[in-house]
């Protein structure tokens, strides 16, 4: 089954990090994901811009556009990976793998894909 | 166990908020300070062993507030006031966005406050908001730690006297301030990237800067000035790696290694200037944010767009009328249009720009393009006099070389 693995932390904590810090973390979990696409499992994967650069456009009979991301949170979605799991076992074990990288406070979490179309980029 | 660094980047990130909403309480910065520290003592002790808090920002609040009630006890009593201090455990709960964001701002106002001098304001905001240390700040202020220990504390002397009021603002008070506060961010910045950027303190500067005005923005997540300003301040960051040789000396834009330009920085940077355009309400952050966003669309200097830049500069000049603005439109000018029309321009701004490096420089430059050595030698000559730092001299000191060269 494919499961998205969401992050979340507190960006304004994320963002404070030092341009080493930051490639730091990046590249532990590049060690993560390495191992995942060794074991063909790894789907796509993003990293978000803060929130500051999020638009919420808000559904009804005429749209509202709106500045900033669509919840106020105390942690921020930061980015997503799609993973191919076995069970909800292996996607917890994945989700501890990235967890132990990533130094990090903050949560993922994980949500089996009902559609998955990879798209055309 | 939590990581360090985490916890200081966490400390780090929740400060300017955790001291706005102390000052609220405490209505007195030097208090608010201390209790942020005993807070912060009380996280590395905690947060270590059992992990961090949901919310640091409250957590830190919360105990900092703790820790400076008795503090603030006292010393009503030996001042005879009897105000009250909320105590109600709740209190965290009800620090909604709405109460953070009049905090961070009025703290940011009380730091900006127009009666201290521009050098102060900078210095007591980078000391309280951001937390800097007196080293660090007397380091990007090229000054020695004694000289910076006594401005900051003039700086906090006079905030103490100015009485800042601390009810809720209205919208226009919340506006007046929100433009100070950005004005001053905006200084900070530049003090970290308009000089010697090769030093590390300075380019923290920048990076504080940064960091304020995304703090701010996730508050006033519709202020299409703020957008501008963020997007401005990372566009110029972007070149930051590109903007100096090893040897420290200044790199023009045009002579620039692009690939060195920081692409995340740009790409976000390019977005929020997008959505502040949406909000058709332009202002004079959007419109330099527009202007160095053309810059950094370019992928090489012969493929910029300076029709487009000096319409720009043309506006600005109409929003906020001043000879540098002037003199930048004049480069765009001699751009587009050749030396001469940007000479014609700038001989007006000689009374103005008269104490002006850039000024010099230019004229010089132009002057040089129009084979007119001998004048353009008087120009730089001047330059060279006002240059504020190595690099700046440097650089003119090419451009008499290559005169030199030509001549002979």
């Amino acid at each position: 089954m494919l499961y998205a693995i969401f992050c979340y932390d507190n960006e304004a904590v994320t963002c404070a990090w030092s341009k080493e810090k930051d490639a730091e973390v990046m590249a532990k979990l590049g060690v993560v994901q390495d191992k995942l696409i060794a074991e063909k499992r790894l789907g796509p994967v993003a990293r978000l811009m803060p929130t500051t650069a999020a638009t919420t456009v808000r559904k009804g009979k005429e749209p509202i556009v709106m500045d900033g991301p669509f919840a106020e949170t105390k942690e921020q979605l930061l980015g997503f990976y799609v993973v191919e799991c076995a069970d909800l076992d292996q996607a917890i074990a994945t989700a501890k793998e990235l967890a132990a990288a990533s130094g990090s406070a903050g949560a993922f979490e994980l949500r089996p894909l009902q559609i998955f179309r990879p798209g055309v980029l | 166990m939590t990581d360090l660094a985490w916890i200081d980047a966490a400390l780090a990130s929740s400060r300017p908020q955790v001291v706005a909403a102390l000052v609220r309480y405490f209505r007195d910065v030097d208090a608010a300070e201390e209790a942020f520290q005993n807070a912060s003592l009380k996280a590395l002790e905690t947060w270590r062993t059992n992990g961090p808090p949901r919310d640091p920002t409250a957590w830190l609040i919360f105990v900092g507030r703790n820790s400076g009630i008795d503090a603030v006890r006292r010393a009503q009593k030996s001042t005879g006031l009897d105000g009250d201090i909320p105590v109600e455990p709740d209190i965290v709960d009800r620090l909604e966005t709405a109460d953070y964001r009049d905090d961070i701002l009025r703290l940011l106002f009380i730091c900006c406050h127009p009666e201290l001098p521009p050098a102060q304001q900078l210095a007591v905001a980078l000391r309280i908001v951001s937390g800097l240390t007196v080293p660090q700040i007397a380091r990007a202020f090229l000054v020695s730690e004694d000289a910076m220990e006594q401005r900051i504390t003039r700086a906090k002397q006079r905030i103490a006297r100015a009485e800042v009021p601390f009810e809720t603002p209205d919208a226009a008070e919340r506006a007046n301030r929100l433009a100070v506060v950005i004005a001053s961010i905006y200084l900070v910045f530049n003090e970290g990237y308009s000089t010697a950027s090769e030093q590390a303190a300075r380019s923290e500067l920048c990076s504080e800067a940064i960091r304020l005005g995304r703090l701010l923005l996730r508050m006033y997540p519709d202020e299409p000035e703020l957008m501008g300003l963020l997007a401005l301040m990372l566009l110029n960051h972007s070149r930051i790696d590109a903007r100096f040789d090893p040897g420290g000396e200044i790199i023009l834009l045009d002579a620039q290694d692009r690939s060195r330009w920081n692409r995340d920085a740009i790409a976000e940077g390019l977005v929020l200037l997008d959505k502040a355009i949406r909000h058709r309400s332009p202002g004079p952050y959007q419109i330099q944010a527009a202007i160095a966003a053309l810059h950094a669309r370019a992928p090489t200097p012969a493929e910029t767009d300076w029709h487009q830049i000096e319409l720009l500069y043309a506006t600005l000049e109409r929003l906020q009328p001043s000879p540098i603005v002037t003199l930048n439109r004049a480069v765009a000018v001699s751009k587009s249009r050749g030396p001469a029309s940007a000479l014609a321009m700038i001989d007006p701004l000689a009374g103005p720009l008269d104490h002006y490096f850039h000024f010099h420089g230019l004229r010089g430059a132009l002057l040089e393009q129009l084979g007119r050595g001998a004048d353009a030698h008087t120009c730089f000559k001047r330059a060279i006099a006002l240059a504020r730092s190595p690099a700046e001299a440097a650089h003119i000191r090419q451009h008499l070389d290559a005169l030199k060269n030509s001549s002979s």
